[in-house]
C-alpha cells in the first residue's frame, strides 16, 4: 500500500461502498431532520406545513423528557455496571481450568443468542411475573409476598434483563483479555508477594483496562437504543417509569401519529448520543491509543 | 544467606515423570547453573526450587528450613523470568518497587531502595519509563532491579539471555557475573547454551531427562565428563566420538576427542580426512572432515589453518586428552 498507484487503486475499490455507507447514512437522517420541521401528523395527513422549531419545543416540553433522559441514563449505567463487574467475576471464573470447561462457555455465552423480544417475554411470564415466575415461586417457598417486578421495579427489571442479554458479550471479550495476561507476569507477582487481590488490582485490572473500554463503547451504544424489551414487558410503565428516550420517541411518532414530534424527537436523540460519544471518547477512549 | 538443598525431589505430570528424583545441594554465595537440551526438566527443577511448581515428592529446604510447602513470596528467592515478566503499565520506577510496596515498606526506604538498585544497573535515567520503551537488554536490568531490591536469599534466573542478540548476550553475561561477585549471593541459573554454564558457572549441573548426569566446575565438566551425554553436551564445537577399532584399541567402547585436542597437518598424522567445510574465525579455524574409516569429525586449529574444501588434512589425537567410554557410556578412569 505504499505506491501512489496502488493508493489510487485501493481508493476506487473503496469508493462503492464508502458511497453506499454514506447514502445509507445520509438519506434517513436528512429525512428525519426535514420531517422534524413540518407539522405533520397521520390524522390529519392532508395538512402537512412547515413548523419551525414547533416540534422541537413540543418535544422537550413533554412532561416525559426528562424523566426519559435520566431513566435512559440509569439504564445504560445500570447494565454496564452489572456486564462489566458481571463479566470480569465469570471471565476470572471461566479462565480456571474446570471440568466440560468448553460446555460451560457456551452456555454463558448462549443468552446473547436469544433475540431480545423472545428473552423479554420469558423474563416476563416465565421468570419475574407475579403469580407463576420462578422468582415468586421462592417467595412462596420461603413464605413471602411475592414481588410485582414490572408494577413496583419496572426500570430496575428492565435493567435486569438487558444485564442479563449483554453479560455474555462482556463476559466474552473480557476473557479473552483474561486469556492473553502473560503467565509469567502472573508468576512473577506471585513471587513478588502479591496477593489474590493485589495480582487483581495492579496487574490484572491494567491489563483488562483496554477490553473494559471495549465493552463500555460498544454496549453504550446499542444500550442508548433499548427499545424491544420495555415494549414487551413495561410498555414504558407505569407512568413514565421506564420510558427511555427511544421509547419517548415511539410513543409520539406511533401512538400519538405525530411524525413530526417523533423526528424532531430522534434528531435530539442523536444529539444527545453524540454528546454522550464525545464524553465518552474523552474518558475512556484514551486507553485506547496505547 | 542462601543455601538450598533439594532431597529426592520428583515432579509428575500426569503419568510423564519428568523428575524423576533430584538431589542436590547448593551453598551460600554459590553460581550454580543448571544446564541440559530442552525438555531436560531444567525450567521445572527451577520452578519448583521457587515454588511455582509442587513437588510431587520429595523435601526442598532453604537455610535449613523445609520450604516444600511454602508459598513462593515466603521462600525469600527472587526470579527473573525468561520474557522478564515485567508489569508494562508500570513505570520502572514502580517495577522495581513493586516487590516492597507488596511487603509494605515505608514509602522513603522503598525510593531509597529503588535508586540505589537503579545506580547499580544503570537505570536512573530510565526511571520513569514504561518497560515498553526500553530496550532488550534494559528490560533484563530492570527485571534484574526487581529481584535485588528484595534482598533474596538466592536469585533464579530462568534462560534471562535467550531473547537477546548475540553481542547483547555477551554483555549481560559479563554483568550477570559481575553482579554475583558484587552480591555475593548464591543465584541459580537455567540455560541451554552451555557457553553461558562454562563462563558464569561455580557449579554447573548438567540435566538430562530430568536426571543429573554430573555436577561439577566448569573445568571438571571438561576434562573429566562423567559419562557420553555430558561429554558431548560440555564443550564446543562438540566432542568427537568414535566407535570401532581405534575405539577398541583403547579398551574402550566409544572414545572422545575434543576438536582442540587434536594436531593438523597437510604431510601427514594418523587419521587422513577431506575438508567438506571450513570455517575461518581468524582466530580458530574450524574444519569439518570426512575421515577415512570414522565418519565426520571436527578439528579446531589455533590462529588461521589455510584449508579449504576438498582438501586433504591429516589428524593426529593427542592421546593424553582421550576420553573413554564403557559399553553403559560412562567414563573409564585413568
Amino acid at each position: 500500500m505504499a505506491t501512489q498507484n496502488t493508493k489510487t487503486l485501493a481508493r476506487l475499490m473503496m469508493a462503492p461502498s464508502v458511497i453506499a455507507l454514506l447514502v445509507w447514512m445520509v438519506i434517513p437522517l436528512s429525512m428525519t431532520l426535514y420531517y422534524s420541521f413540518q407539522n405533520y401528523n397521520l390524522l390529519t395527513p392532508q395538512n402537512v406545513s412547515f413548523g419551525g422549531f414547533f416540534n422541537y419545543q413540543y418535544f422537550y416540553t413533554d412532561p416525559a423528557f426528562f424523566t426519559a433522559i435520566w431513566n435512559t441514563l440509569i439504564l445504560v449505567v445500570g447494565v454496564l455496571a452489572i456486564t462489566v463487574i458481571g463479566g470480569i467475576a465469570i471471565g476470572l471464573l471461566l479462565d480456571q481450568p474446570i471440568f466440560g470447561q468448553g460446555i460451560v462457555r457456551i452456555l454463558v455465552i448462549s443468552p446473547f443468542f436469544v433475540m431480545p423480544p423472545v428473552a423479554a417475554l420469558i423474563w416476563k411470564n416465565m421468570i419475574m411475573h407475579p403469580s407463576y415466575g420462578v422468582l415468586a415461586d421462592i417467595a412462596k417457598f420461603f413464605g413471602l409476598q411475592p414481588v410485582d417486578w414490572f408494577a413496583q421495579y419496572p426500570l430496575f427489571s428492565v435493567i435486569v434483563i438487558v444485564a442479563w442479554q449483554w453479560l455474555p458479550f462482556a463476559t466474552l471479550i473480557l476473557l479473552t483479555a483474561l486469556q492473553s495476561l502473560d503467565g509469567e507476569q502472573k508468576e512473577a507477582a506471585e513471587m513478588d508477594g502479591a496477593n489474590f487481590v493485589n495480582r487483581f488490582i495492579y496487574l490484572t485490572l491494567p491489563h483488562l483496562s483496554r477490553a473494559i473500554t471495549v465493552v463500555i463503547l460498544i454496549q453504550t451504544i446499542f444500550l442508548l437504543g433499548i427499545y424491544a424489551e420495555i415494549l414487551v414487558t413495561t410498555n414504558g410503565g407505569p407512568g413514565y417509569a421506564s420510558t427511555n428516550l427511544t421509547f419517548l420517541i415511539y410513543r409520539t411518532a406511533r401512538l400519538g401519529y405525530d411524525v413530526g414530534g417523533g423526528a424532531a424527537g430522534g434528531i435530539i436523540a442523536v444529539v444527545l448520543a453524540n454528546i454522550v460519544a464525545i464524553f465518552l471518547m474523552r474518558a475512556v477512549g484514551k486507553n485506547l491509543d496505547k | 544467606m542462601g543455601s538450598i538443598t533439594l532431597k529426592n525431589v520428583q515432579k509428575h505430570f500426569g503419568e510423564a515423570k519428568v523428575i524423576p528424583s533430584v538431589d542436590l545441594e547448593i551453598t551460600d554465595g554459590e553460581f550454580v547453573v543448571f544446564v541440559g537440551p530442552s525438555g531436560s526438566g531444567k525450567s521445572t527443577l527451577l520452578r519448583l526450587i521457587a515454588g511455582l511448581e509442587d513437588v510431587t515428592g520429595g523435601t526442598i529446604t532453604i537455610d535449613g528450613k523445609d520450604v516444600t510447602e511454602a508459598a513462593p513470596a515466603a521462600r525469600g528467592l527472587a526470579m527473573v523470568f525468561q520474557s522478564y515478566a515485567l508489569y508494562p503499565h508500570m513505570s520502572v520506577r514502580k517495577n522495581i518497587a513493586f516487590p516492597l510496596k507488596m511487603a509494605k515498606m515505608e514509602q522513603s526506604k522503598i525510593d531509597k531502595k529503588v535508586e540505589d538498585a537503579a545506580r547499580i544497573l544503570n537505570l536512573s535515567d530510565y526511571l520513569e519509563r514504561r518497560p515498553g520503551q526500553l530496550s532488550g537488554g534494559q528490560r533484563q536490568r530492570v527485571a534484574i532491579g526487581r529481584a535485588i531490591v528484595r534482598e533474596p536469599s538466592a536469585f533464579l534466573f530462568d534462560e534471562p539471555l535467550s531473547n537477546l542478540d548475540a553481542a547483547l548476550r555477551g554483555t549481560m553475561r559479563l554483568e550477570i557475573s559481575d553482579l554475583h561477585n558484587q552480591l555475593k549471593t548464591t543465584m541459580i541459573y537455567v540455560t541451554h547454551d552451555q557457553i553461558e554454564a562454562m563462563t558464569m558457572a561455580d557449579k554447573i549441573v548438567v540435566l538430562n531427562r530430568g536426571n543429573i548426569e554430573q555436577v561439577g566446575s566448569p573445568m571438571e565438566l571438561y576434562n573429566t565428563p562423567r559419562n557420553l551425554f555430558v561429554a558431548g553436551f560440555i564443550g564446543s564445537p562438540r566432542m568427537n566420538l568414535i566407535e570401532g577399532e581405534y575405539a577398541q584399541s583403547k579398551g574402550a567402547k566409544t572414545a572422545g576427542i575434543r576438536p582442540e585436542h587434536m594436531t593438523l597437518s597437510k604431510e601427514s598424522g594418523l587419521w587422513k580426512g577431506t575438508v567438506s567445510v571450513a570455517e575461518h574465525l581468524g582466530a580458530d579455524t574450524f574444519l569439518h572432515l570426512d575421515v577415512d574409516g570414522i565418519g565426520k569429525m571436527t578439528a579446531r586449529a589455533s590462529g588461521e589453518f589455510g584449508a579449504h574444501h576438498g582438501d586433504t588434512v591429516y589428524l593426529t589425537p593427542d592421546e593424553t586428552r582421550l576420553h573413554r567410554f564403557d559399553d553403559k557410556g560412562l567414563r573409564i578412569a585413568g
